[in-house]
């Protein structure tokens, strides 16, 4: 027998019908969905999920969070598809978003059983949702949630549906592998044990990849201990993003990016303070400058008619901006005359519940801010809090739409027969299904759309199944060869460390965390990061290019001391894959389509004659060459 | 804002290979310093990379000893303050205390089951194989009544 040790894993290989990738919201709704059909099918189908963590706080809900972002409740799915539509200016798949809209309450409704706590309006405290219990809404499609075990209440119920011999934690898988046969299909997946010597080479008929977005491509504004303290998880490494393209999918919208405007440092949320408490924002001298400056976004030269109606949330951004640049900052939420006006009409007690659930919104999903509250002596009522911009993030469920191209539901009336190719969510490479932040062009589905996507996932996955009982897949790439790029890092450590006296300084290889810093700089100096006000041109895009080329060549590199180091250096390949492509489709739209977000300054100007349309790439991983491509928007909801 | 583990507090999950903190940090931080010789401390878990910490306290809620804290991210917030969670298994207890001595507390419900109870097809109907083709259709067969004329072309 072998003796299987640090850089000599045990290979070990698996045969299934469906493989779930990840361990987030959409996973979680795959896995609850998955089971039922597998059953009606009469089949024995073998399937199994992957988490690189572990179920109960893996993915962006680990902290819990304050509210639940989508539930359509008295709404029309109708409205939902006008809100995306506006706040993603114009351009969005209307058939996967009316989708989710339609499917996403059940999921809610499940979450109460299952034991989420969701605010009642007086009176129907105790009143299940699914019941006619009115919610506390923050906004028009906002629910509000004592939501700090939200995620551990989800995996809990998806690990009694698919059952814990069925969920593998702790398993990193980084490679996707096309078939022998059929290099237009999906035939396996490759990854490793984050806690074992133990690489794992799944073959399977079909795989869901669903592991969120991409976080710290770019140069975060806190650089010490404070690069953690990203918005989004800092464990999501755009592994969706960078397998699906290496395996040929083809990507839409990559050049999106969400920068959200938060509590300054901390990133806690918003949208209570804006939509419940209703705070307004302010500049340096106290000004509410967002009435101010609300003209700035009516030039229809730059901004079309979208700074006509309600402005998305990017040309918010830009009016703030504005304000920072021309010097008018610190900007804050006056939250002191908030609760103040609230308070008027309330009893001490009353005030001091509203005192507990302005804490709460933080609590609840994201406890730096409160850290950050405690440490400068801030009490909400007494003192405002600074709101700021972040650096970019790239995913499809909040609210950006980066992600992949998507086949969608066929019965949604006037959407082109292209947009459906047999299976709801199946990429362009066939049996590779992905949900929630990996489809793009379909943002503001959140957590509770992206387990409803999950779910659709579940069943069509199902279906190809049994339409492809048939079918053998066969691994395009051998075990052998896998397992030696996959471990590639750890040769190169143990095989050039004791060139010097100090390795993290050799000349033969680079840590994941200097290779990490070295693209969040490249990132971030040249793609519209922070450092440029979200800005650049072309001829910066070229630089970054030649960069990011070296870079990549690089990144084989990487060494790994330790499996906690393999992931590290496995996490960092795949961000390098989301920023290329990230860049790829910067540069291939020439206009400005988010201004707020990010800004070519060679085509600053939103331009719907020629750019009203998707951007789509698709990535040949043997030339490494990307290839861009419109395809035309059609709109499917009235006006 | 990092997590740290109290030397007084942490007993190393009585000598598992495998602590609580290791089981379920999303970012794989947690380490059990078996022999002591990464920390001097042997038989207790530390955080390998703070600078890597989303400080989403999901070890500090599951220690079992209560030994693991949180001092915020040094090169952001200045010192001194303090949030500590007491989970329990219907509420969670927050304790915050300020710089400058406040100290606020309060107190959240987090589920209204109990641990381990979620069914989640439990009274709920089988699939049917034959609308597996229909988008309208999830198991639970619930779906929203959307208004067909919002859109603009008929079927």
């Amino acid at each position: 027998m072998a003796e299987y040790g640090f850089g000599n894993p045990e290979i070990v290989e698996e045969e299934l019908d469906i493989l779930i990738i990840g361990g987030g919201m959409a996973a979680c709704g795959a896995a609850f969905e998955v089971g039922k059909w597998a059953k009606a099918s009469g089949k024995d189908l073998k399937i199994k999920l992957v988490d690189k963590a572990a179920l109960s706080r893996s993915g962006a809900v680990a902290q819990g969070l304050s509210a639940i972002n989508t539930y359509i409740g008295d709404n029309d799915p109708s409205d939902y598809v006008r809100y995306v539509r506006n706040d993603l200016m114009g351009i969005i798949r209307e058939d996967l978003v009316y989708d989710i809209g339609r499917h996403v309450d059940d999921s809610v409704h499940n979450f109460e059983d299952w034991g989420l706590p969701i605010w009642k309006q007086p009176g129907d405290e105790g009143k299940p949702l699914r019941e006619g219990g009115k919610p506390v809404r923050s906004g028009r499609w906002q629910i509000m949630i004592n939501g700090e075990s939200y995620k551990w209440i989800v995996a809990e119920a998806a690990k009694n549906a698919l059952g814990m011999d069925r969920i593998q934690e702790r398993t990193f898988i980084v490679r996707l592998i096309n078939d022998k046969n059929d290099p237009t299909r999906i035939a396996g997946a490759a990854g490793f044990s984050v806690r074992e010597h133990k690489l794992y080479i799944y073959k399977f008929k079909t795989c869901l990849l669903v592991c969120g977005g991409a976080v710290n491509v770019f140069r975060p504004r806190s650089v010490g201990e404070g690069t953690g303290r990203a918005w989004y998880p800092v464990w999501n490494a755009g592994s969706t993003y960078s397998m699906a393209a290496e395996a040929g999918a083809e990507m839409t919208m990559m050049e999106n990016r969400f920068v959200p405007a938060r509590f300054k440092d901390g990133y806690g949320p918003v949208g209570a303070w804006f939509l419940l408490f209703k705070a307004k924002v302010m500049n340096g001298a106290g000004e509410d400058y967002s009435t101010l400056r609300a003209d700035i976004i009516k030039d229809e030269k730059r901004f079309g008619k979208y700074g006509q109606g309600v402005p998305g949330t990017c040309l918010r951004n830009h009016i703030m901006l504005e304000e920072m640049i021309n010097g008018r900052g610190p900007i804050y939420m006056d939250t002191p005359t908030a609760m103040k006006k609230l308070a008027e009409k309330m009893t001490p007690k009353e005030i001091k519940h509203l005192e507990a659930e302005a804490w709460e919104d933080f609590l609840d999903m994201t406890i730096s801010q409160c850290g950050i509250w405690a440490g400068e002596n801030i009490e909400p009522e007494k003192q405002p809090s600074e709101i700021m911009p972040t650096e970019p993030y790239l995913l499809g469920s909040h609210s950006g739409c980066a992600g992949i191209w998507v086949s969608g539901p066929t019965d949604i009336p006037g959407a082109p027969k292209e947009w459906s190719w047999g299976y709801r969510s199946m990429t362009t490479v066939k049996g590779l299904f992905t949900a929630g932040d990996g489809v793009g062009a379909s943002g503001h589905k959140f957590s509770s759309g992206s387990f409803a996507e999950g779910r659709i996932c579940a069943k069509s996955m199902v279906k190809y199944c049994l339409d492809n009982k048939d079918l053998k897949p066969e691994l395009q790439r051998g075990a052998a060869e896998l397992a030696e790029e996959i471990y590639k890092p750890v040769k190169n450590y143990l095989l050039h460390k004791d060139y010097t006296t100090d390795i993290d300084i050799n000349p033969h290889f680079i840590s994941p965390k200097m290779l990490q810093f070295r693209l969040q700089k490249i990132m971030d100096e040249y793609v519209a990061g922070v450092g440029t006000y979200y800005r650049t041109n072309g001829k910066m895009l070229e630089v970054a290019e030649g960069k990011l080329e070296m870079l990549k060549e690089d990144s084989l590199k990487m060494r790994a001391k330790d499996l906690h180091e393999l992931l590290r250096a496995w996490e960092n390949f795949h961000r390098i894959m989301a920023a290329e492509a990230h860049m790829k489709h910067i540069q291939f739209r020439t206009e400005t389509r988010y201004p707020g977000f990010y800004y070519r300054m060679d085509h600053n100007y939103i331009d719907d004659e020629n750019w009203k349309c998707f951007s789509n790439s698709t990535y040949d991983r043997t030339t490494h060459k990307w290839t861009l491509k419109k395809v035309p928007y059609v709109q499917l909801i009235k006006d | 804002m990092p997590t740290y583990v109290r030397t007084e507090k942490c007993d190393g999950c009585k000598g598992q290979d495998k602590t609580a903190c290791m089981y379920i940090c999303p970012h794989d931080l947690m380490l059990l310093d078996k022999d002591g010789s990464l920390t001097g401390h042997p038989m207790k878990a530390y955080n390998q990379e703070p600078e890597q910490c989303w400080e989403c306290y999901s070890c500090v809620k599951i220690c079992p000893q209560n030994a693991i804290e949180v001092r915020h991210y040094a090169d952001v917030v200045p010192m001194g303050a303090q949030v500590q969670p007491l989970r329990g298994s219907d509420s969670i207890m927050w304790t915050i205390r300020f710089r400058n001595g406040t100290i606020k507390r309060f107190k959240f419900p987090i589920r209204t089951t109990a641990e381990g109870s979620a069914d989640p097809y439990g009274g709920k109907p089988e699939a049917n194989l034959a609308e597996i083709d229909d988008p309208t259709v999830l198991f639970t067969k619930w779906l929203h009544k959307g208004d067909a004329s919002q859109f603009l072309h008929s079927k």
